[in-house]
């Protein structure tokens, strides 16, 4: 689903933010990605969503090959994939049902299937009660799941998540977790960017580790310790 | 389509204050530009009126049998620079003296000989009353035998012609600084709306909507505003037109928009909304797209 190939990012100033990073992530996997800040977890992340290009080497994602689309074929990718941020990214003036909804709007989904869709992810994210809320009455983790609902409302085959835990208290990261990994269980490849190595531990999921732009470990070819011994 | 109207309205509802201002800017913008569009029509209309008194006069040589002179009055009349052709017999010469000339009456009124002579008045089509048509129409004119002089007031025509093209020239540059200030403070607007809403076209590009869906609300929401902008303007332009005409009730004849030009007023204003709105969101799509967009674009 997601292969890269001796990725490359460096930035004009020559800050070199990936250097000949290469895995591949299949069908079904649920794979995390660690490091410490600056590791370079999200610009991998970003390269993965076409929001940025690598410098070298190839990224091919879910069939397409990112490092050469257009502009305009970008759109296509994002559609087939959900994304998730650790600042949720929900519009504020927006209900919970409305922000879900929007992502379908915009995408040009068919009107009539629109409130069906929406009330279906939000009873797969524990909020249908909350449908009329605004995100300023939710917390966290409600947040967080309504970001969810949105990236998984198009039924994307590949869920990327940078730090979806990072502003969560341990309990709200425990419910966000367990519906990452409900979602990976239903056969939605998870791919997801944290520092939190308590979680990591938990599972005996795929870890990537990096570190400085590099892949350092990586649990599904190394046979060293991963980072959950460290 | 409904998404895009109702995403449109929505930014008026969700940002009343911005979009009163940005309305409230491109209605001042068009309004300057309506001022001095206002001026210029009341200056043309003023021209125009001026313009009617240009007049070749042939003056007729004594003795002419009248049947050559309604032949060469037809003949005259199909020029394609001539609007009338009138003939004065040498009596409506002297009537019209009498009459005109107060201060001669007594000197017209014993007289026993009629002194002046018959003339041709010849009045020029609209767009032709300028120094270098009269001039040569005379010329055409003088040409005829039974013709003793031509006269037509070039000097005062070709002033006319310099004032004509004083006030195209100034209308023309002062018009399109006005219009270039208008548009560049509509871009500025919009892009302030654009700020606003950056988190909101962040997540449409996020879920995978394209450009133009992105675009689509935005210059819709630029010709919404640009036609508000518009009927304010004109209301404005009304409004300023009815003080200043009711302040100078020396001043007659002032004009106001014809349908047509206050059409033209909105359609710019729509015109302007839209590509304010265009401009601004591509340079901010273009922006926001990170390292992608930039290597594309």
């Amino acid at each position: 689903m997601i292969r890269l190939s001796h990725v490359v990012k460096s930035f004009p100033n020559g800050a070199v933010v990936l250097k000949d990073v290469s895995f591949h992530v299949r069908k079904g996997e649920f794979v995390f990605l660690t490091g410490h800040s600056g590791a370079g977890k999200s610009t991998l992340m970003k390269l993965l969503y076409a929001e940025q290009r690598p410098t070298h080497g190839e990224v091919r994602v879910g069939g397409h090959l990112v490092h050469t689309l257009k502009v305009d074929e970008i759109p296509r990718l994002r559609r087939r994939l959900g994304i998730v941020f650790q600042d949720f990214r929900l519009l504020e003036d927006r209900t919970t049902a409305e922000n879900i909804a929007f992502a379908l709007e915009v995408t040009g989904a068919r009107h009539d299937t629109i409130p069906a869709r929406v009330t279906r992810v939000l009873t797969q994210v524990g909020l249908a009660p909350k449908a009329q809320a605004y995100p300023r009455e939710l917390s966290g983790g409600e947040q967080q799941r309504i970001a969810i609902a949105r990236a998984l409302v198009n039924e994307p085959a590949i869920l990327l998540a940078d730090e979806p835990t990072g502003n969560l208290d341990e309990r709200a990261t425990r419910g966000v977790f367990q519906l990452l990994r409900d979602i990976n269980a239903a056969g939605t490849v998870v791919v997801m960017a944290t520092h939190d190595l308590d979680l990591v531990r938990q599972t005996a999921y795929r870890t990537i580790e990096m570190r400085e732009g590099a892949v350092i470990y990586d649990s599904a070819t190394d046979d060293t310790d991963g980072p959950a011994a460290r | 389509m409904r998404l895009l109207t109702r995403e449109a309205l929505l930014s008026f509802r969700r940002a009343p204050l911005l979009s009163a201002l940005s309305i409230t800017t491109i209605a001042f913008s068009l309004f300057t530009v309506g001022l001095f569009g206002l001026v210029a029509i009341n200056l043309r209309q003023a021209l125009r009126t001026i313009e009617e008194r240009v007049e070749i006069v042939a003056f007729v040589l004594r003795g002419t049998p009248p049947e050559t002179i309604t032949l060469a009055s037809q003949d005259i009349a199909t020029f394609p620079e001539v609007l009338t052709v009138n003939y004065v017999t040498e009596e409506e010469a002297l009537e019209r003296a009498r009459r005109e000339l107060v201060e001669f009456r007594d000197a017209y009124r014993d007289l026993q000989v009629n002194p002046l002579p018959a003339s041709l008045e010849i009045r020029l089509r609209e767009g032709f009353r300028d120094a270098a048509n009269a001039g040569h129409v005379a010329e055409r004119v003088r040409g005829f035998t039974f013709v003793e002089d031509v006269r037509f007031g070039r000097d005062w025509i070709e002033r006319l012609d310099d004032l004509r093209n004083l006030a195209g020239i100034l209308g023309l540059v002062i018009g399109a600084v006005f219009a270039a200030v208008a548009v560049v403070i509509i871009g500025v607007t919009i892009r302030l709306t654009l700020l606003q809403r950056a988190r909101e076209i962040h997540i449409m590009r996020l879920v995978g909507a394209t450009n133009w869906f992105i675009r689509g609300p935005f210059l819709l929401e630029g010709v919404l505003k640009g036609f508000l902008g518009g009927v304010l303007a004109l209301a404005l332009c009304y409004a300023g037109f009815s003080v200043f005409r009711s302040n100078t009730p020396a001043l007659t004849g002032l004009v106001f928009f014809n349908p047509l030009q206050m059409l033209m007023i909105l359609v710019f204003g729509v015109i302007l909304g839209f590509g304010g709105s265009l401009i601004s969101v591509g340079r901010h799509l273009r922006n926001v797209g990170g390292g992608m967009d930039r290597r594309v674009a």
